[in-house]
């Protein structure tokens, strides 16, 4: 397991160090970086200045080891057009991207499991039916589409909804239910993570942004839970535990689930990382304060060391992310325990 | 085939054939196919003719008049049957701008997916038929990009190319033009992996047989040989990844172009559509948003459905 982790390891430095190269180009690819860091009146000398201090003379290798050095070390550089640290910026707004993604992927796994199992148990079913359909559909709707299509109908048609009265006992009136359809609410400063879970608000605020997130990731959950669930109910060791006389719930659950959920992890994990980079389009739908948004305004404005920082960034989660799920198959399978030949050749 | 001999070498003859085979008898099986095949078809011809078919022309600016702007739906009380899905702020017609836009989309859709074709089916014969090193190189990398969302990949690239245009202004290009370059090179480089990797698989499965060898024996260039020998036998699968990377590079299009680094405005696609209409959501305008956003999902839809059919029709292992 040791060697394993350790070839693991090896693996991801060598992602981390292409996707720094890749980074590293970047700067390259736009030209001089000096003149998007100043004015026109700079004068040449004070522009050979900032060259020399910014090491630009210094050889492309030189440059790429310094550009990994500072990385390692937190420092990204500055912002072309805030002209503030990379670094800080991120720090500032990764608390409401890493909020958004983990209730999302909260939300997919909760509702997505159960689904999972349901329409794989009665797969003839109509609710499984309407389930399988509905989430066919979701797949083709475009991430903003959703989230356009909540806030059409949470914050607008509720808002100018009538109130509907119950057998003409009491009125319910449907504007309790809208949704702010932007920005995070009240939000709680804990020592700089600034947390929108502690308020009424704030949750109020999650709601809409992580299903349009979640959504993607719940109907590929169901569909993944689903598929295995019916492969496993085949098995002869099902069919032996019902011969047993075991209860449906302990097989349905205590066996036949259990079984299903090593995909179930590998795919929460890679999905994980693509939960905070499709967060972009989420944040930009609801002008959630995150960094997403942040690395879209760098998009629109050449701001080259904040995508450059962005990258490196999911890069790292990501490849955090696979180690963390590589492990995991120890803790779930204990046949990879012994089996550890066949483990390696399954990345 | 004594037939295909003595009649002229008929062009008919591969349609025949195709009408007679199980391709064509599953696609007539299902209901859910034949619909969406229809709805595709649909949207191509609207985006092929659409000058001859929309209703108004919505960049015609002389033709364009405030008085008609913001005006719903024809079926709603204050609809004008000359418009029959409203206006938008500008007086644009909402069917002939979603005509126009569905012409923009397909085209940057269809523009991309050739390009990562091309760059994926080059990578991946090179990969399988050369091996070694090369190989290694580019699966790595293969491996390295698909582990990035190709939203994110694309974003990217984007920025860099739109980066590269700004600082080199030796390239005389308007702005319609680059937002078109810059989103086909953005969404065709960010999808070529999946490609990339099918064709490998298929070429080292094609590399060891017998009629490759025989190829190398008689002496033909290996060039010739992977292009005129193993490419045709590889292609099968690469058209269902074309088809259902075209519903994606639809959907990549219209997100790039909603969040705001795609189509510029004057000649909107439907993603640029939705981003415009968007504005109008709080206000109660909600056509401008909800049908180019309606015309997106059952385009998708249809694709996705046609890409679903094919891939189940060309593995019989899945019949």
């Amino acid at each position: 397991m040791v060697a394993f982790i350790i070839r693991r390891f090896i693996q991801s430095l060598f992602v981390m160090f292409v996707v720094a190269l890749v980074s590293f180009a970047m700067f390259q690819f736009i030209g001089d970086p000096v003149n998007q860091m100043v004015g026109i009146e700079t004068s040449l000398a004070e522009r050979a200045a900032l060259r020399e201090r910014l090491g630009l003379n210094d050889p492309i290798v030189v440059q790429f080891w310094h550009f990994i050095v500072n990385a390692v070390s937190g420092d990204f550089g500055i912002s072309y057009q805030h002209k503030r640290p990379v670094a800080d910026m991120l720090l500032e707004r990764l608390p409401a991207t890493l909020e958004l993604s983990a209730v999302s992927a909260l939300f997919s796994l909760l509702v997505g499991i159960p689904m999972g199992v349901y329409t794989g148990l009665n797969r003839d079913g109509f609710l499984a039916k309407v389930f399988l359909t509905v989430s066919l559909i979701g797949i083709s709707l475009p991430t903003f589409l959703i989230g356009i299509l909540l806030i059409f109908l949470f914050s607008v048609t509720l808002a100018n909804a009538p109130a509907i009265s119950v057998f003409g006992l009491f009125a319910i009136d449907p504007s309790v239910l809208q949704l702010p359809s932007f920005g995070r609410g009240t939000v709680v400063d804990l020592g700089g993570w600034r947390t929108g879970l502690l308020t009424a608000d704030g949750l109020k605020a999650l709601i809409m942004p992580s299903i349009t997130l979640g959504l993607f990731q719940l109907t590929l959950i169901m569909r993944l839970v689903r598929s295995e669930m019916l492969e496993v109910l085949r098995t002869d060791y099902i069919k032996f535990a019902r011969a047993r006389g075991l209860a449906n719930r302990a097989i349905n659950f205590g066996h036949a689930l259990k079984n299903t959920l090593v995909p179930v992890i590998t795919i929460t994990g890679l999905q994980i990382g693509s939960i905070i980079a499709f967060a972009i389009i989420t944040e930009t739908v609801f002008q959630w304060p995150g960094m997403g948004q942040m690395f879209l305004q760098a998009v629109q404005n050449v701001d080259i060391p904040i995508m450059a920082a962005y990258l490196m960034l999911i890069a790292f989660f990501f490849v955090v992310i696979n180690l963390i799920v590589d492990m995991l198959y120890y803790v779930v399978d204990p046949r990879l325990r012994v089996d550890t030949g066949k483990a390696t050749g399954h990345g | 085939m004594a037939d295909a001999h003595t009649s002229a070498p008929g062009l008919l003859d591969p349609l025949r054939r195709f009408l007679d085979g199980d391709v064509w008898a599953s696609f007539k099986r299902s209901p859910v196919t034949v619909g969406a095949a229809a709805v595709t078809l649909l949207y191509f011809l609207a985006a092929a003719f659409g000058p001859w078919v929309a209703p108004h022309d919505p960049f015609d600016l002389a033709k364009l008049d405030l008085l008609d702007s913001l005006i719903p739906p024809a079926w709603m009380a204050d609809g004008d049957p000359r418009f029959l899905l409203g206006t938008d702020d500008q007086g644009r017609d909402m069917l002939s701008a979603i005509i126009y836009g569905s012409r923009v989309s397909l085209l940057i859709g269809f523009a991309s997916v050739l390009l990562s074709m091309v760059l994926g089916i080059a990578l991946g014969l090179l990969s399988g038929f050369v091996g070694g090193a090369v190989d290694a190189f580019i699966m790595r990398m293969a491996e390295i990009q698909l582990s990035f969302p190709a939203i994110l990949v694309a974003l990217l690239i984007n920025g860099v190319v739109i980066g590269y245009f700004k600082t080199h202004p030796e390239w005389q290009v308007d702005q319609v033009t680059l937002a078109y370059v810059v989103l086909v090179l953005s969404i065709g480089l960010s999808n070529w992996v999946q490609y990339a990797r099918t064709v490998r698989g298929s070429t080292l499965v094609e590399r060891g047989k017998e009629y490759v060898q025989a190829a190398h024996v008689i002496g033909i260039h290996p060039a010739k040989i992977m292009l005129r020998h193993i490419l045709p036998n590889v292609m099968g699968p690469v058209l269902v990844i074309a088809t259902i990377q075209l519903a994606l590079a639809v959907i990549a299009e219209a997100t790039l172009s909603f969040l705001g680094v795609g189509v510029p405005p004057t000649e909107p696609s439907l993603g640029t559509l939705i981003r415009v209409g968007n504005d109008y959501l709080f206000s109660g305008e909600w056509w401008i948003t909800i049908f180019p956003g309606a015309a997106l999902a059952i385009l998708v839809l249809a694709v996705n459905l046609l890409g679903d059919w094919l891939r189940d029709a060309l593995n019989p292992k899945l019949r």
